[in-house]
């Protein structure tokens, strides 16, 4: 009764028996993002020409008949804020245009080394500030399911890329939920790694302790296979641990017995129709064999508050380097450095950047470094170790991946701070490094999808995508039954 | 009532690790503008910093050759402020938890300057002017550096200068910096104030920055120390800011005042994991140094049996102390050897570079086969000096100088035959000599000299001599 829904076993089905190239295949997607992205959005740099020369290569290993490595061939996308050798990379950015990096991101590294055809690079709210995508200097990606909708962010680009059937995958960067909300909008898996799992190293800082790249795709299987490609140790970045073991060979275990935990405080203030899908979702579980514990979490409360205050301080210092001096966006009309800087920064940053440029550095001034930064830091630690506590009585915790669906165009500029508070359910994996995903379980009454969100302790990011692959098979495909990208191409 | 000097230095100190703090790019001197550097150095976007063991390692290494503890637990900070030459607009250091903390350096005089801390840090990069426009060079961004920061300790500008000099030695004779102040391997800031002798409390303070020669330390001190106690004389007060020294005009004048003084909004750099040191290392580290300036000195004053003067001069180059100890190995009176450096030796070693560098012709092995010849009696002081020379000049050794003959030596019944000859030969000196012109002696020696080709053992001979002329016209 097990049935796939993993684009990737297909599509290397079809190079294995010849029914279609590598070549064909890429022309293909590359003559439906002409299409789609104009609607869409999805992409803010196509990379047609790279693509069909690593297809070539693909072909030709193919026709000497030599076995493909796990995503070779494979045609996907990058969000804008990973840095890829002679290919612009602009974070959304008016400050970046123009900006071509001359080394690699490891992840793009890794990828690039297995042949995996990179289509281009997706949208995203500037800096990976926002949760709309609509922060971008680009404009915001929709979202395929309803285009009066957003795709989500920050790393809506890569969400819609792959909703909208124009990538098999996307890599998407999460640093409060950034991965798992467009995710959950577009009726996608998306997964935050366990913090260090996958290399930073090339990923455009936002957030450096909460930054964590991570893979937007269409099932369980697919963001397993992803996850295991590139959750590679990487010297270059001294937080990198790499993976304790591959996740994609545990994904038939059964869970019964596995103890499932629900934090009440995860369901405060959260569309009722989405709690329903989760109290649903929960069923399944149950019907599983998983023993569900509720339990009460009262930290959960302080995480938006740390989140944001951490995520703009750390913001605030790894913008300092956008000063129009070496690269980038340089403002025209100045009368020395200072006015140059200032009106480089002035001109070429959004507003979104500039409020949390603005927050960071605020929390760290003499002053109000303790009242803000150090308390914030302090409640981290009181909200990891309530994290280990849990973990210690239940193996996943479940949870609302997002309180609402996918908000409607220009939602977030009309109320900031209420758009904040969306992220309250995504952020605490973030504050504690742990590894999270979201699945969709449902839809709301306009179609649009509900993503329900698993948690688990740092370094158990097989567990949670075990456990999320058997939900998805006791599905059967229920979950993406309205998603383009169910369909294979 | 007279003015006291209350002065503490932050030394900075660039380690002579082969690569950077955080990329491998090399740490060498100079090349081309920005040919030393990388994404990392450089702080393009998405960039991380890998912090270098061996910077750890020498910073710990400094750290004990100053008497500091080392902290076993320590982490990096970013240190935040905008300026072209520092391309991330943070500079990753330490701040609340420094590597190495409470140590000293103890001054001739026996005071000791205690040294607050040593902290890691990158260094930026610099300016280059030209042509009326501003550039960046990168090349020394992210080169490592020890911050060195002293207690306000210092009294006198001797006590500041000797204390930079000590700082120095020790750091190469540890190997961790090459100190090079005119490449600005080695700098100071200086922080100053002035208060009525016998007063407890510190005046207000100001701030000389960033200056690479004793010279400017010294002249910059002076003037600050000064234009502090006339303002003070003349009832004003004196403002807390950082200044600069301008040599030109010999001043210091302001750069910024306290009321904008940086907030640098340290925090802990999230891209870098915390350093800890295992007492093994430590210990490791601490058998790993050599012997250090002071401890040498007292050696060779106390097992040498040098005078003072001549082993601080012998111990102020590291390279200069270790070709003196190999050149005095097996000699009995290392004196001899101390002579020989000094005179013949130095002179040719007219520059501080050139004691830096050692730069002397011949190797250790020839000078010390020289001064055993002499010891042995083998050839004469004065020959063996003119001997010396000659090796100088060549780079070849001894030998090449000596005869089989010179080296044979005159017994003391051939030596007698031949002073008596030269009494004959100078009656009228002999005589003037018994007069009571002891100079007259000269001629006879002279003689004695000629005769011998300068082989005779001159302290012998001119004892013979008094002993023939005594015998033969009292
Ligand atoms: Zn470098």
């Amino acid at each position: 009764m097990e049935r796939t829904f993993s684009k990737i076993k297909h599509i290397k089905k079809l190079f294995e028996t010849k029914q279609v190239s590598c070549t064909e295949l890429t022309s293909e997607y590359l003559d439906r993002i002409e299409e789609e992205n104009k609607v869409l959005n999805a992409y803010i740099r196509i990379t047609g020409e790279e693509a069909l020369q690593t297809a070539k290569k693909v072909d030709e290993k193919i026709a000497r008949g030599e076995s493909l490595m796990p995503l070779e061939g494979i045609p996907m996308s990058l969000k804008d804020n990973i840095s890829t050798n002679g290919i612009e990379t602009t974070c959304g950015s008016n400050i970046l245009k123009g900006y071509v990096p001359i080394y690699d991101a490891t992840v793009w590294n890794i990828l690039k080394n297995q042949n995996a055809v990179l289509l281009g690079k997706t949208n995203m709210d500037e800096f990976a500030m926002g949760s709309s995508c609509e922060t971008s200097c680009f404009g915001g990606a929709l979202n395929p399911h309803d285009t009066r909708h957003v795709a989500g962010g920050s790393s809506g680009g890569a969400a819609s890329s792959v909703a909208g059937n124009i990538a098999v995958y996307g890599l998407g960067s999460d640093t409060g939920g950034s991965v798992r909300q467009p995710a959950s909008f577009c009726g996608l898996v998306g997964l935050k790694p366990t913090y260090g799992t996958v290399s930073r190293y090339g990923l455009i800082a936002y957030a450096s302790s909460l930054d964590q790249i991570g893979p937007i795709a269409s099932c369980v299987e697919d963001a397993a296979c992803i996850y295991d490609s590139i959750s590679v140790y990487d010297s270059n970045d001294a937080t990198s641990r790499g993976s304790r073991s591959k996740t994609s060979d545990k994904l038939d275990r059964s869970i019964k017995g596995m103890k499932i935990g629900v934090a009440k405080e995860f369901f405060d203030g959260i569309r009722e129709d989405i709690k329903k899908s989760i109290e649903k979702a929960i069923k399944v579980y149950e019907d599983l064999g998983a023993e569900i514990v509720y339990f009460n979490m009262p930290q959960i409360k302080n995480v938006l508050p740390v989140y944001y205050i951490i995520a703009c301080a750390e913001a605030s210092s790894n913008l300092g380097r956008y000063d129009g001096i070496r690269y980038g966006y340089k403002s025209e009309l100045y009368s020395d450095v200072n006015d140059m800087i200032c009106k480089t920064r002035s001109e070429g940053f959004g507003k979104e950047v500039q409020r949390r440029i603005m927050l960071g550095t605020y929390v760290l001034s003499a002053g109000y470094y303790d009242a803000y930064y150090k308390k914030a830091q302090k409640l981290r630690g009181s909200i990891i170790r309530a994290f280990k506590s849990a973990f210690e009585s239940c193996d996943v915790l479940l949870a609302p991946t997002v309180p609402t669906t996918a908000f409607e165009l220009n939602f977030t500029s009309k109320d900031p701070i209420e758009t904040y508070l969306t992220d309250i359910c995504t952020v605490s994996a973030n504050i504690a490094g742990l590894p999270a995903l979201s699945i969709p379980c449902g839809f709301d009454d306009k179609g649009l999808p509900i993503g329900m969100q698993l948690i688990a302790d740092s370094f158990e990011d097989a567990k949670i995508l075990n456990a999320a692959y058997q939900y998805e098979q006791q599905m059967n495909g229920e979950i993406y039954k309205h998603c383009n990208g169910g369909e294979i191409i | 009532m007279s003015w006291e000097m209350v002065a503490g230095l932050e030394t900075h100190v660039e380690l002579s690790t082969k690569t950077k703090i955080f990329c491998q790019c090399t740490t060498e001197f100079g090349g081309e503008p920005n040919t030393h550097c990388c994404p990392v150095c450089i702080g393009l976007p998405g960039t991380l910093p890998k912090l270098n063991k061996a910077v750890v390692e020498y910073a710990v290494k400094a750290g004990l050759a100053t008497n500091c503890k080392i902290r076993k637990i320590s982490k990096m900070d970013r240190k935040n402020y905008v300026y072209p030459d520092l391309p991330k607009a943070y500079q990753i250091s330490q701040y609340d938890k420094p590597l190495c903390e409470q140590g000293f350096i103890t001054l001739s005089s026996g005071k000791n300057i205690n040294i607050t801390r040593i902290h890691i840090e990158e260094d930026a990069g610099k300016l280059v002017h030209e042509r009326g426009d501003v550039y960046v060079d990168y090349n020394r961004g992210g080169v490592p550096l020890i911050e060195i920061v002293s207690e306000p300790d210092i009294r006198s500008i001797e006590e500041a200068i000797e204390y930079i000099e000590k700082l120095r030695l020790t750091m190469k004779y540890i190997g961790v910096s090459d100190v090079k102040m005119q490449e600005g391997s080695l700098r100071c800031d200086v922080n100053i104030s002035v208060r009525k002798k016998g007063d407890e409390k510190f005046g207000t303070r100001t701030e000389i920055k960033n200056m690479n020669s004793l010279n400017f330390i010294s002249k910059a001190m002076e003037y600050e120390f000064n234009r502090q106690i006339d303002i003070l004389e003349s009832g004003g007060e004196i403002e807390q800011e950082t200044r600069r020294y301008n040599s030109d005009l010999n001043i210091t004048e302001s750069m910024r005042g306290k009321e904008d003084a940086d907030d640098y909004r340290y925090f802990r750099d999230p891209d870098l994991v915390t350093i800890s040191i295992l007492d093994e290392e430590i210990q490791k580290y601490k058998e790993s140094l050599p012997e250090l300036p002071g401890e040498k000195l007292a050696r060779f004053i106390d097992e040498m049996g040098l005078s003072q003067d001549d082993a601080e001069l012998l111990t102020k180059y590291k390279k200069v102390a270790e070709y003196f100890e190999k050149a005095s190995d097996n000699v009995e009176n290392k004196k001899i050897t101390a002579n020989y450096m000094l005179g013949s030796i130095f002179r040719r070693l007219s520059t501080d570079t050139e004691k830096e560098e050692c730069n002397i012709p011949i190797p250790p092995e020839f000078l010390n086969e020289l001064v055993i010849l002499t010891e042995k009696k083998k050839i004469n002081s004065s020959m063996a000096r003119n001997v010396l020379e000659q090796m100088l000049d060549t780079g070849k050794p001894a030998k090449s100088f000596i005869t089989e003959k010179d080296m044979e030596g005159i017994d003391e019944d051939a030596l007698r035959s031949i002073c008596e000859k030269a009494i004959e030969s100078n009656e009228k000196a002999a005589i003037q000599y018994l007069d009571g012109k002891e100079k007259a002696i000269g001629a006879i020696m002279g003689y004695i000299m000629r005769e011998t080709k300068g082989r005779a053992d001159a302290v012998l001979a001119k004892e013979l001599v008094k002993q023939i002329i005594n015998d033969k016209y009292k």
